[in-house]
């Protein structure tokens, strides 16, 4: 493997991370499920140029999924669905954006030393993949807990998805049927929020989680 | 035995997966109430005959599925559970139906996510493969996912979410922990599906790489440990359980904690292997003493019925994984026999609590009262349910918790006083509260209680029987795994 395919695939991978920061400082809607639909975008890039660098064209399953399922159909979905649920206004957060952006250096920095140094024995594409895929899903945490809105929580959780993709398609020759059935999980975690949102939004006439919270059982 | 065995025309492993998805398909699609009920529990039992046929007869094992002498025990206990479940939902739900708090819309739906968890559930024990394995516990936590937020209230919604959010999470850390132990196997053993078959991968443990090990440890200790709902990963616990129905409730707290905790006793068998990677037990102890002490002290306070008892899982939970965290023969012995207790006793104490709520229209304790003297069948049934939970002798949870205890005061006794400290503290909380609901001025609605007892005192039997006298071949065959364990 020459020095030019090891940096594209970092650039790939490292973009990711980028990406997944800008998901974070998102404070509307349509720019959190633009940024989203851009994350899975690079996701798939990122998973076809493993498949070329290893040499392993199943891996292209992967990488188209990601392009037609996260990169299309579920922003546009979730497009349409923020539009009927009336909530395309600003997203709250519980913190603000500084500090959360902070945090997220922190984390990155972390999961780099954590996985640098564990994975020390293992190929260097593979192990530096593994360490941007983990700041991936620590951002993903971090967007989870920091919003408080529901659309921005599954966005979080997408994104989570797609850093554990990213790790599989490092971790080379991982069995195909991994890959596939995060992204089959994906997709039917996808209709279980649907159906949700529809009917907490006809339940609470919003979808700001706070409102979800007051309704705690002990409460009643 | 054997006649059993051949009147099958499929292989008894094959069955245990292909009757519950063959169940839940057909489920899906049979409209009528009653049909249904009987179909569900039909299925189950079949299921429970095909998984008792493996103790007789074990097949070889394959690159997906295997059985040995650890996760059979897991298989029978959570089919059987499954199987008496599904003979109290048939009454449980059919009252639901009646008072119009579910459609037969939803019934349909009900049974066939029933069969579906079973399935997921039972693949999740039997695969050999830790992919195979993580998508079942996936597949597993969306089923229940939708059955918790079934009845559509504001408090199942609520509940229902915050299940779907921390699940999720979890299970997206165990799949990374996976991913990393793959690529810890993966220069040993060679690229590809051998480099997940978890057969292949004890074998080979003591050479991976043990800096990448311990990682993946933490990855599916705090994954996999969510979803056994060690504290301070429980959140979602008490939400599911009481809001979801009665019977999902039972099976959450009987069984998938326990499929959970098995994917978790996998990976410490593994790094347990490898001399250089970090000891399990120590982490798990630590989480398990937590999850007692905490859900001990959160029993005091509790208002809904359901909800302390599903506390009281946490607690429980929390010692088995103590108790496995221990390691060694007699404390994993224990261990095993506190997770079998538990699985009954809290089933059949969500069986008596299902009944109950239903007669008096409500889950609050406050509104519940005398009911050994108004439903003496139902009121000495949970009596005797808490009592055995609480961990009284002569029942069976006495004994397995004696031997938790005897052994850690054996080896570690400062371990000790803690764990017994949140023993008491829990038993206390439980012997409170069970004297307001059973015993005193009756309170609430009187109405007749519609309830099927044989689960109830299936389960009560059971638990009472292996209080006082354990077969031998049980006993040996508890030793055997606890050997396996390490």
């Amino acid at each position: 493997m020459d020095s030019h395919s090891l940096d594209v695939a970092h650039m790939l991978a490292g973009g990711m991370v980028l990406v997944s920061f800008m998901l974070l400082y998102q404070d509307r809607m349509f720019g959190l499920l633009n940024a989203f639909a851009l994350h899975a975008i690079v996701l798939s890039a990122s998973v076809a140029w493993q498949a070329y660098i290893q040499n392993a064209p199943h891996l292209y399953v992967p990488a188209a999924i990601a392009l037609v399922l996260k990169g299309t159909i579920i922003p546009v979905a979730l497009h349409r669905v923020v539009i009927r649920l009336g909530i395309h206004r600003s997203i709250e957060t519980v913190v603000g954006i500084g500090p959360t952006m902070l945090l997220g250096m922190g984390l990155v920095a972390l999961s780099m030393v954590v996985m640098l140094k564990a994975a020390a024995a293992a190929d260097p594409l593979a192990r530096e993949d593994l360490a941007f895929a983990l700041s991936v899903l620590l951002l993903g945490l971090l967007m989870m807990v920091t919003r408080r809105n529901a659309v921005s929580q599954i966005v979080g959780f997408m994104s989570i998805e797609n850093g554990l993709i990213l790790a599989a398609t490092a971790a080379r020759g991982m069995p195909l049927v991994v890959e596939i059935s995060v992204a089959f999980s994906v997709l039917v975690a996808f209709i279980v929020i649907g159906v949700f949102l529809f009917r907490i939004r006809e339940r609470f006439d919003t979808v700001d989680l706070q409102a979800l919270d007051e309704f705690r059982g002990e409460r009643r | 035995m054997n006649g059993i065995i051949a009147a099958f025309p499929i292989a008894p492993l094959t069955a245990v997966l292909v009757i519950p998805a063959l169940a839940a398909a057909l489920l899906a699609l049979l409209p009528g109430y009653w049909m249904a009920a009987r179909l569900n529990v039909l299925a189950a039992f079949a299921t429970l005959i095909a998984a008792v046929s493996l103790l007789a007869e074990r097949p070889v094992a394959g690159g997906y599925l295997f059985v040995d002498d650890l996760n059979i025990v897991f298989i029978v206990l959570s089919t059987f559970v499954g199987f008496t479940t599904s003979a109290f939902s048939a009454s449980y739900i059919g009252h639901e139906l009646e008072i119009g708090r579910l459609t037969p819309r939803h019934l349909r739906f009900y049974h066939a996510m029933y069969q579906t968890l079973m399935f997921a559930m039972n693949l999740g024990l039997t695969s050999n493969n830790i992919g195979l394995m993580w998508v079942a516990i996936e597949l597993a936590t969306l089923t229940t996912v939708l059955m918790v937020g079934i009845y559509r209230t504001h408090e199942a919604l609520e509940a229902a979410w915050k299940y779907f959010i921390l699940g999720s999470v979890g299970i997206a850390l165990a799949l990374f922990g996976t991913i990393l132990v793959y690529m810890a196997a993966r220069p040993v053993i060679g690229e590809g599906n051998d480099a997940m078959v978890w057969t292949a991968l004890i074998e080979k443990a003591s050479e991976f790489s043990p800096e990448l090990l311990n990682v993946a440890f933490v990855f599916l200790m705090l994954g996999y440990g969510t979803k056994v709902g060690l504290a301070p990963l429980h959140a979602w616990l008490p939400d599911a359980h009481a809001e979801g129905p009665t019977p999902i409730s039972a099976v959450l707290s009987g069984l998938l904690l326990n499929v959970a905790l098995y994917a978790l006793l996998r990976f410490k068998m593994l790094l347990a292997a490898n001399p250089a990677a970090l000891a399990p037990g120590p982490l798990m102890v630590t989480m398990g003493l937590l999850s007692l002490i905490f859900a001990a002290f959160m029993l005091y306070r509790r208002r809904d019925i359901k909800r302390m008892f599903a506390y009281s899982s946490i607690e429980h939970m929390g010692i088995i994984t103590f108790a496995f965290g221990m390691g060694g023969p007699l404390a994993n012995f224990a261990g095993l026999l506190h997770m079998t207790m538990h699985s009954l006793t809290k089933s059949a104490i969500f069986f008596a609590v299902g009944h109950i709520a239903q007669v008096k229209g409500t889950q609050k304790i406050a509104d519940m009262g005398g009911l050994t003297e108004t439903h003496p069948v139902l009121g000495w049934g949970l009596v005797l349910g808490v009592v055995a939970i609480a961990g009284m002798p002569p029942l069976g949870i006495f004994m397995s918790e004696f031997l938790v205890v005897s052994s850690t005061f054996a080896r570690e006794p400062l371990l000790a006083i803690p764990l017994v400290f949140g023993l008491l503290v829990g038993f206390g909380a439980l012997m409170l509260r069970l004297n307001s609901i059973a015993f005193g001025e009756p309170r609430g609605s009187l109405a007749p209680a519609q309830a099927s007892y044989v689960p109830l005192y299936t389960h009560l039997a059971l638990v009472f029987v292996a209080g006082i006298y354990l077969p031998p071949p049980l006993v040996a065959w508890f030793q055997n795994v606890a050997k396996l364990l390490g």
